[in-house]
């Protein structure tokens, strides 16, 4: 394998495996926002922004998984 | 495919290369500014129908500043909803044809993440002073010190990046959708590119009031204890 098809296997890989921590972290975040929102509707705007703010910074996660693959994609050092 | 951290210039003014970032960002520079003095020239007792949706959102910032801030604010405003609209607008500039928001570039991201930095040492020293704002990053123990010092860099770092890698996967995202199938297939990833855009400038312009609030608060709470003993 030259070292052009091992950058975009490894690039797939980084984002697949980069989206499936953040998914579920995400998921749970939503769910849990959800159950404290039904037992408490008064308090839905401060969950919801508190969710916001949760959900970009779990979010960030899987952005940075995809900045890594757009590095080894199209800024890679060892492709000459 | 080009690549989205490169960015070729339009044009040349002198020996000064201008790429199309800031070609947009001069422009939705000028428009909030024109639009603000418009605003500023037609302020009412009896408000009109733009002046009325401006006192909402002016007040709907006070009051998200407010929560964050825990204090009047009044001082962070200027900062941080001028941050909010202009985020917001650029994100939002990627749905006008021939456009790409400058925010999907990360030299823009970078200024504004910097910004954020330089105000959060400014509102730190201001209400702490230069001593009492040092103090605070040995907060709980002098052990934290490292710690917090390398978290004001990768905080930083870290909003650069979030705002950067949503905005571009974005129009990366429906680029991809153009070059796959033309004709009204991405208009609905424009859609919710819209959505991510308006949540997005939410976010850089709350955890920027985060920073600032706990720059300024965590001094407030470790300069009372000090003055309370003996």
């Amino acid at each position: 394998m030259t070292i052009e098809e091992i950058s975009v296997l490894s690039a797939a890989i980084a984002v697949s495996f980069g989206a499936l921590g953040p998914g579920l972290g995400e998921g749970r975040a939503v769910a849990a926002a959800l159950d404290a929102i039904a037992r408490q509707p008064e308090s839905a705007g401060t969950i919801s922004r508190t969710l916001f703010v949760g959900l970009a910074m779990i979010e960030t996660m899987a952005i940075y998984c995809l900045v890594v693959a757009l590095l080894v994609l199209f800024a890679n050092p060892f492709v000459k | 495919m080009k690549s989205p951290l490169i960015v070729e210039p339009m044009f040349h003014i002198g020996p000064v290369p201008v790429t199309q970032p800031v070609v947009a960002t001069w422009v939705i520079m000028a428009v909030m500014v024109l639009g603000a003095l418009l605003l500023k020239r037609h302020l009412k007792q009896r408000p009109g129908k733009v002046q009325v949706v401006a006192e909402l959102v002016t007040g709907a910032l006070d009051d998200q500043i407010r929560d964050v801030v825990q204090s009047d604010p009044a001082p962070y405003r200027v900062l941080i909803g001028t941050i909010f609209l202009f985020v917001l607008i650029a994100n939002w500039s990627g749905a006008l044809p021939g456009v790409e928001p400058p925010t999907a570039h990360l030299e823009t991201d970078a200024a504004l993440a910097l910004m954020v930095f330089v105000a959060t040492l400014y509102h730190g020293v201001r209400s702490n002073g230069f001593i009492g704002y040092l103090k605070t990053f040995a907060q709980p123990t002098w052990v934290m010190i490292p710690l917090n010092l390398v978290e004001q860099i990768t905080r930083t770092f870290s909003l650069i990046i979030r705002l950067f890698g949503n905005v571009m996967s974005g129009v990366f995202v429906i680029g991809i959708m153009l070059s796959l199938a033309g004709l009204l297939v991405p208009i609905p990833l424009m859609a919710l590119d819209l959505l991510t855009g308006a949540v997005q400038a939410y976010i850089f312009a709350i955890l920027g009031c985060v920073f600032i609030g706990a720059a300024v608060s965590e001094g407030r709470e470790a300069g009372s204890p000090e003055r309370s003993a003996p």
